[in-house]
């Protein structure tokens, strides 16, 4: 086994242990973690293979934004720290169905191309774009179309129609303010004997 | 053309790159940080630090020298309820990438690690990572101050790697490679209207405005520094950090300004020539002139990100975002189509 042979394996073994953890992993901020491993071991990967813009492409756009948007989404919603209670009736089910994916697909590859040996010369750049901009220019162009109307649509979808919800100039501030205050003001006049402080911190 | 740092063994050119990149990391890192104390200090009218010396230089320059001292000798506190582990490697995390950029950042002709065939490409990929490191030190910590700081930090990177990315691009375009080496050498070789030698620092003065901007606020510096605002959140994702790892944000944040300083010269500024169509000597005039000269313009433009730090008001959170996705990504996204225009009419 020559050098990047055995720098290919540790890529591949230290993926996998990655991946395999982000599934099992007791804290769904770990898991993110994981698949942060996971992803630049599959850019290692790539490099190793030659792709040279594939594994910088897969470092910026996954780990560089992916990942950082699943964080990011994770925090501002609910991350606590340390093991959470999951309660997933499906686990079962979910690993048959990717246990027998996986040995569909490793069927596959090594029937078709298992005996095939890869002829690893790094990719230039500029072969790169002369292929997609050239060669593919109008699948290419078809695809950037349809990723922009996909966008597009998911604004449309996330902005609200007008006439729903509350409109920004009413300010829904004010409407919380005012809700969070009645109550306040009703302990204030059941209970009279912290009536008058609440009342002496409230008048100007 | 190889890098001066190639041997016959290549182990040894190995070792001999990364303790050469890891040494300059740590020492252009410190310098930066003893000018911006200095020169902020004069700017608000009073010295800066005066004591500190090393051996007759006094002026405070072993002031961060003995602030690294003092950051080694403290005790190392981990909050009891904090994630341990990820609290541990989060600035570790957060060091790395900058460390890895200087991989690829020419410094005179000859002078670089590797001269990757994907430079500008790979540097901008690092610069986006940087954030994983400062969202889980927010999270690990355990405390609300630094969970908001990173959520802010991360929201602030999101809208401010597209201009950088953009205006990087629109170098790309104009020179016609990703390789930082040949960026500078195509950018030495413009001549606008067949008489006026130039950097890519005129034609793009916009893109060149546009990475500036973006480069201060991926470091979050200020005006840029609403995610460790300290009158809000004490100091955002590094509230819950004490000595080596303290120290290790703050060296990620002074290697940056270098780091991302370099990257500007290199790609606006014309990296290594002195002047616009200048001609280097060959051999070792010309990378000692090379190196002096990029190391003496990033060394200016992190002045003028002291200088930023010095003049403006920190800006409000709506207005940070605002700023990036309704003025700075559509001016990129202009000028990239201008740019693109100009490139295929004029041969």
């Amino acid at each position: 086994m020559s050098v990047p042979d055995l720098f290919m394996l540790g890529a591949l073994v230290l993926g996998g242990a990655a991946a395999l953890l982000v599934v099992t992993a007791r804290n769904v901020v770990h898991a993110a973690l994981y698949l942060v491993v996971a992803l630049v071991a599959v850019a290692a990967a790539f490099l190793w293979m030659g792709a040279e813009f594939l594994a910088w492409a897969q470092v910026l756009v996954y780990v560089g934004a992916v990942v950082v948007l699943i964080l990011f989404g994770l925090m501002l919603t609910r991350a606590p720290i340390g093991p959470m209670a999951q309660h997933n009736e499906n686990r079962k089910f979910a690993v048959a169905v990717s246990v027998g994916l996986f040995a569909l697909l490793m069927t596959l590859i090594v029937t078709t191309v298992g005996d095939a040996t890869l002829d690893v010369t790094p990719v230039r750049v500029a072969d790169l774009g002369e292929v997609l901009y050239v060669q593919w220019a109008f699948p290419f162009m078809v695809l950037g179309f349809l990723l922009t109307v996909a966008l597009i649509g998911a604004l449309v979808l996330a902005r609200r129609e007008e006439g729903e919800g509350p409109l920004p100039d009413e300010g829904p501030d004010d409407a919380r303010d005012e809700r969070e205050r009645a109550p306040a003001s009703s302990d204030v006049t059941s209970a009279p004997g912290s009536g008058d402080a609440g009342q002496q911190i409230g008048a100007p | 053309m190889e890098s001066i740092l190639t041997f016959d063994s290549l182990l040894f050119t190995v070792v001999v790159k990364v303790l050469v990149i890891v040494a300059f990391f740590l020492v252009a890192a410190l310098v930066v940080g003893y000018l911006e104390h200095k020169v902020m200090g004069h700017m608000q009218d009073r010295t800066g630090p005066m004591e500190a010396g090393l051996g007759p230089v006094k002026h405070g320059v072993g002031q961060l020298v003995a602030d690294g001292a003092k950051f080694i000798q403290k005790e190392d506190i981990i909050p009891r309820s904090a994630d341990r582990w990820v609290f541990a490697i989060a600035p570790g995390v957060a060091l790395v990438p900058t460390l890895m950029i200087l991989v690829v950042i020419p410094f005179g002709p000859g002078v670089w690690a590797e001269n990757l065939d994907l430079g500008l490409f790979f540097a901008l990929a690092a610069s986006g990572v940087t954030v994983i490191g400062v969202l889980m030190a927010g999270w690990a910590s355990a405390n609300k101050f630094s969970l908001m700081g990173a959520i802010r930090d991360a929201a602030q990177l999101i809208a401010y790697e597209l201009p950088l990315v953009l205006a990087g691009a629109a170098v790309a375009l104009q020179a016609g490679t990703l390789s930082l080496v040949e960026i500078v050498e195509r950018q030495n070789e413009l001549v606008l209207f067949d008489t006026i030698p130039v950097w890519y620092g005129v034609p793009q003065v916009i893109g060149f405005g546009l990475f500036f901007v973006a480069a201060m606020a991926e470091l979050n510096r200020p005006p840029f520094d609403m995610p460790i605002a300290d009158s809000e959140i004490i100091a955002g994702h590094m509230t819950e950090y004490t000595g080596l790892r303290y120290a290790f944000f703050m060296l990620s944040e002074y290697a940056g300004m270098v780091v991302l300083s370099a990257l500007a010269v290199v790609l606006f500024l014309g990296g290594w020539y002195p002047w616009p169509g200048a001609d280097l000597p060959d051999g070792a005039w010309g990378a000692v002139i090379g190196t002096v000269t990029t190391i003496a313009k990033t060394v200016i433009l992190a002045m003028v990100m002291t200088w930023a730090r010095a003049t403006f008001p920190r800006l409000r959170e709506d207005q940070l975002q605002r700023m990036a996705w309704t003025i700075l990504i559509p001016l990129a996204l202009a000028q990239i189509v201008v740019i693109a225009i100009v490139i295929v009419v004029l041969p």
